[in-house]
């Protein structure tokens, strides 16, 4: 089967869903590749690249359209491009089916499959094809620099010849992908970097990626991530009114506020507020990632940059990832080329579109004819933390009382050993002769010797013990060499036999535990 | 010379048997317990020879250094990863000595008898060994019977055992578990007819039921080995050293010689020991090893989620330059690919670089306990980075990357996670809990238990397929 890459018909958009890298890929997955003119100069890649890779250049959109089985692109596609699905087309790309149910229904009446790359489910398996966290990751990075670009200082605190300058204060609000990102740039610039979600179970994340969290004094049942699919859910009011309280606190401190809160299919949650915007200093910058949605500042205005009377930049742009679009075009292409991976499972350029894998079937939205939107939910949940159990810790009299439990337990179990040890011996004793017991005693005397010494040998000895243990049990020796003098041809051949191979033992086993003892070398 | 000189002799030799014993507790104190053997071992066969009772010193001495010349050259060949075969091929000769010593003690005891008969000349004329038996009453005697025929049984199932150990170990037997039609039936009635004999020696003091006995032991120790599977060896080849030492400690008692009682015991023991933490290592009972194959499992395994990812050698390079600590576990398939010292050569280069470099053993890895630290010492890494699981296994969290070459088992996490799987209980390396695993593996196969593990499944897991010693040659050309 063949598969195109039109050239992005949304204005500004410099991304394209194949590069010449996961070209050469989807080529070994058994598929031809195609793309049109000029769809990766925006990103950096000529056609003269893609031919170079094994791609087929075509002039024109609707050629292309008309000559593949797969589209996959980036942005959501126009009337234009819905009009030329036709039945066996399979179109992959972001879709957003939830506020675009013309679309889905102009892909209904063609017949076509559509793969909407937003809707690929959070489980560990489908990570690989998550657009949305690896443009989200872009976006987060994208809004530190523009931040930084539109700031009037040094983020790295320094002291100079010329004066001490503080390092900047960043705020970073939502610790997705997004967010998580932006503070991993932020701190790696030198930043002192504070984060805030409404999920605390994030707060260890954010602290590995080197920020501090940002702690609200408020209780409340928090509802768990991860039962949502990893995202944040809507908070009662209480729990706003804290988390606004905090910002505020916080606004005249910061000089770079990013603010990445979405919910999903809601109005982006206002969560810095006019007042707060007056409240920072000149100079400051606002990011707002959730420009797109209405904004989680009010005043931001999408895909436009503004100052406000008090001297704060307000950043509303929503094509980040479109302004990196060499780095953001190739790791759309690579998830795509993990989507058709595991549309193809035998590598043969064939599509096998598997409604009952729940990662297909959860990014379709639609299929053969049909609206398969909303999925059901996925069978394989994304891993939620369990609850830590907590050990209750003991007192010390719960601690002393289970030592000297543990005590009485060991000197039982001694007790009762030794006493059928002894008993056992007392009736071998009743009825072995004198002779037989003399020995006897030397014989459970050295086992009881043994076995202090041998618990006290090194494991990694273990190897070096065996040889050892083997060559003085060539001790056997000795039977032999006092038979040998002594008795018939046939005892001594016997004897002479088995010193014979004592020999081999004795000298085989003491050599061989040298040479391995040697090799024990301290560093 | 004096009975008295030959009895303090080897006083002095027992005890120098279990300095060295006692010395294995550090690497450094092992290195003069050997010497302390050895000079035991000296002492203990030359008090013998000058003592009463030897005779024929123009035989026994080239057979002693005809051996060691034999000795040497087997010592000093071989390879450190045949060290199972060579101790197993070892356990071996101390069986079969021990079954002609038994043999010849039988004899004297009838040249005794006769000598009795014949009157006080003739057992003047009998040697030490036979004058002391001349003296013993008829229970006496029927005690000796018991310590003989026990010592013959237990050499000749050391004989056979060992002999199919080595044979396993080598790869000239087949290293699965395989029994003959009849199972663990064909054993029991083998014992069973050992017991018939013994009773039948006892009441006839014949050769002959002696000899039955000796085949029966023979045929024990052959069909019991070849039914325990290759990655239990390392409890099998501890037990047969246990055997050996028990065998001599029988033949001491028919001798009435201390000195083999002794060492007899303290080898039985040491080798009851090494069993028995083998047997732990694995949650396993001793008897479900020895009978062979695992327990059924209690209900359904737990379904494995996700997918093996591979990766390759650029992938590894690139993580191992990011990280900080580094913990390998070795397993027998490193020794099977003879990757001891690409591992070793791994290791120091990662050490120059500053990077803290362990290494995780759990007790069972290999085919020999302590197999994995002799092989790693062989190829010069310094045993105090060398740990035991005990020590290692909490410091996993703070590990950046766990490299697993060639094992299987012991890094399963099914025996924390899932209590319906047949390893369940058994303590494992928790390699899982450090940021990144790489299974170096040949291929996606079960290990020797044939379960499956969940750990090439994790998200934090990639898989290194290959073979371990030319992955690690590619992964070397990478890291300079």
């Amino acid at each position: 089967m063949k598969i195109g890459t039109p050239k992005e018909v949304f204005g500004g958009e410099n991304r394209v869903a194949m590069t010449p890298d996961s070209a050469k890929q989807l080529q070994k997955l058994g598929y031809e590749c195609a793309i049109e003119s000029r769809a990766g100069a925006g990103a950096g890649f000529s056609d003269a690249a893609y031919e170079a890779a094994g791609v087929e250049v075509i002039k024109t959109a609707a050629a292309l359209w008309k000559e593949v089985d797969i589209v996959a692109k980036v942005r959501q596609p126009d009337a234009t491009e819905l009009k030329r699905l036709t039945k066996d087309k399979t179109l992959i790309s972001f879709f957003n089916p939830a506020g675009n149910e013309e679309g889905m229904e102009a892909a209904k009446a063609k017949g076509a499959n559509v793969i909407a790359m937003e809707m690929v489910p959070r489980i560990s398996r489908a990570q690989k094809m998550d657009a949305l966290s690896s443009m989200a990751n872009i976006a987060g990075y994208r809004a530190v620099i523009e931040a930084g670009n539109n700031f009037g200082r040094f983020f790295t605190g320094q002291v100079t010849a010329a004066g001490k300058v503080p390092p900047a204060k960043v705020l970073v609000v939502g610790a997705g992908v997004a967010g998580l990102a932006a503070i991993g740039t932020s701190t790696s610039l030198g930043a002192i970097t504070l984060a805030f979600d409404v999920r605390p179970e994030v707060a260890e994340q954010v602290e590995s990626m080197g920020a501090e969290f940002v702690y609200l004094d408020f209780e409340e049942e928090g509802t768990d991530g991860a039962a949502t699919g990893g995202y944040a859910s809507v908070q009662s009011d209480e729990f706003r009114e804290a988390q606004l309280a905090k910002f505020r606190e916080l606004a005249p401190e910061v000089d770079i506020v990013i603010t990445t809160a979405l919910i999903p299919n809601r109005e982006a949650p206002e969560l810095w507020t006019k007042d707060m915007v007056e409240a920072m200093k000149p100079g400051s910058v606002i990011v707002d990632l959730a420009a797109e949605k209405g904004g989680n500042c009010k005043l931001t205005v999408m895909d436009e940059k503004i100052v406000t009377e008090n001297g704060v930049t307000i950043i509303g742009y929503t094509d980040f990832p479109s302004r990196m679009a060499a780095q953001s075009s190739s790791l759309y292409a690579t998830n795509i080329r993990h989507m058709m991976a595991d549309l193809t499972p035998e590598k043969d350029g064939q599509i096998v579109h598997d409604m009952e894998d729940d990662v297909i079937r959860g990014a379709t939205v639609t299929f053969e004819g049909d609206i398969t939107f909303p999925p059901p939910p996925p069978k394989v949940q994304a891993i939620a933390a369990k609850p830590k159990e907590v050990v209750p810790e003991l007192t010390p009299e719960e601690k002393r009382a289970q030592e000297i439990a543990a005590f009485k337990q060991q000197t039982k179990q001694q007790v009762a050993l030794l006493g059928g040890g002894g008993a056992l011996l007392l009736l071998v004793g009743l009825v072995a002769p004198a002779s037989f017991m003399q020995h006897f005693i030397v014989f459970v005397l050295a086992c009881f010797v043994g076995f202090q010494v041998i618990w006290g040998v090194a494991h990694s000895l273990h190897t070096p013990l065996m040889a050892v243990t083997n060559a003085i049990s060539s001790i056997i020796i000795l039977g032999a060499l006092m038979q040998i003098g002594s008795g018939s041809f046939l005892v001594i051949l016997l004897a002479a036999l088995s010193v014979f191979m004592a020999g081999i033992n004795i000298f085989g086993g003491f050599l061989v535990t040298r040479r391995m003892l040697a090799m024990f070398q301290k560093s | 010379m004096e009975y008295g000189f030959t009895t303090a002799a080897y006083v002095v030799a027992a005890v120098l048997f279990i300095l060295s014993l006692g010395g294995l507790s550090n690497q450094e104190s092992a290195k003069r317990a050997v010497w302390y053997g050895i000079v035991g071992m000296a002492l203990a066969v030359f008090a013998t020879l000058i003592g009463p009772g030897a005779g024929l010193w123009w035989l026994s001495i080239p057979l002693i250094a005809g051996g060691g010349v034999i000795g040497y050259q087997l010592a000093s060949k071989v390879e450190m990863t045949q060290m199972p075969e060579l101790v197993a091929g070892m356990h071996a000769l101390v069986g079969l000595a021990a079954v002609f010593v038994g043999y010849n003690a039988h004899f004297e005891i009838g040249n005794a008898a006769d000598a009795v008969a014949a009157g006080a000349d003739a057992v003047k004329e009998l040697g030490t060994f036979g004058q002391l038996i001349a003296k013993k009453s008829a229970v006496e005697i029927n005690i000796l019977f018991v310590e003989l025929s026990l010592g013959v049984w237990i050499g000749a199932v050391t004989f056979t055992g060992s002999v199919i150990a080595y044979g396993k170990l080598s790869g000239k037997v087949t290293s699965n578990a395989e029994k003959l039609p009849g199972g663990h039936l064909l054993n029991a009635a083998a014992a069973g007819l050992s017991l018939l004999c013994l009773i039948w020696y006892l009441n006839s003091g014949g050769f002959f039921p002696l000899f039955v006995l000796t085949i029966a032991a023979l045929f024990i120790g052959y069909h019991l080995i070849m039914g325990i599977g290759g990655a239990d060896m390392p409890v099998v080849v501890s037990m047969l050293n246990s055997y050996s030492g028990w065998a001599a400690a029988a033949i001491g008692f028919s001798l009435g010689n201390d000195l083999l009682i002794v060492v007899g015991a303290l080898v039985g023991s040491s080798g009851a020991i090494l069993s028995y933490i083998m047997c732990k290592a694995m949650n396993r009972s001793f008897v479900s090893v020895i009978l062979g194959g695992f327990g059924g499992a209690s209900g359904p395994a737990m379904e494995v989620e996700g997918e093996q990812i591979a990766i390759e050698a650029d992938g590894v390079a690139a993580a191992l330059e990011d990280a900080d600590s580094v913990v390998i576990i070795p397993g027998y398939g490193m020794a099977v690919a003879q990757a001891q010292q690409n591992v070793a050569e791994l290791t120091r280069r990662l050490r120059a670089k500053g990077k803290n470099v362990r290494f995780a053993i759990h007790p069972v890895a290999g085919r020999l306990p302590g197999h994995m630290n002799v092989l790693l010492a062989e190829a010069k890494v310094p045993y105090d980075i060398v740990l035991e699981m005990d020590e290692i296994n909490d410091d996993f969290p703070e590990t950046d990357v766990a490299i697993v070459i060639g094992s299987n088992d012991i890094v399963n996490p099914a025996a924390q996670e899932d209590p319906n799987s047949p390893i369940a209980g058994m303590p494992v390396l928790e390699c899982w809990k450090a940021k990144q695993v790489f299974v170096s593996k040949r291929g996606q196969g079960t290990g020797y238990s044939g379960i499956e593990n969940p750990l090439f499944f994790k998200e934090n897991t990639r898989m290194f397929y290959g073979d371990a010693k030319a992955s690690l040659d590619k992964l070397l050309t990478m890291i300079e």
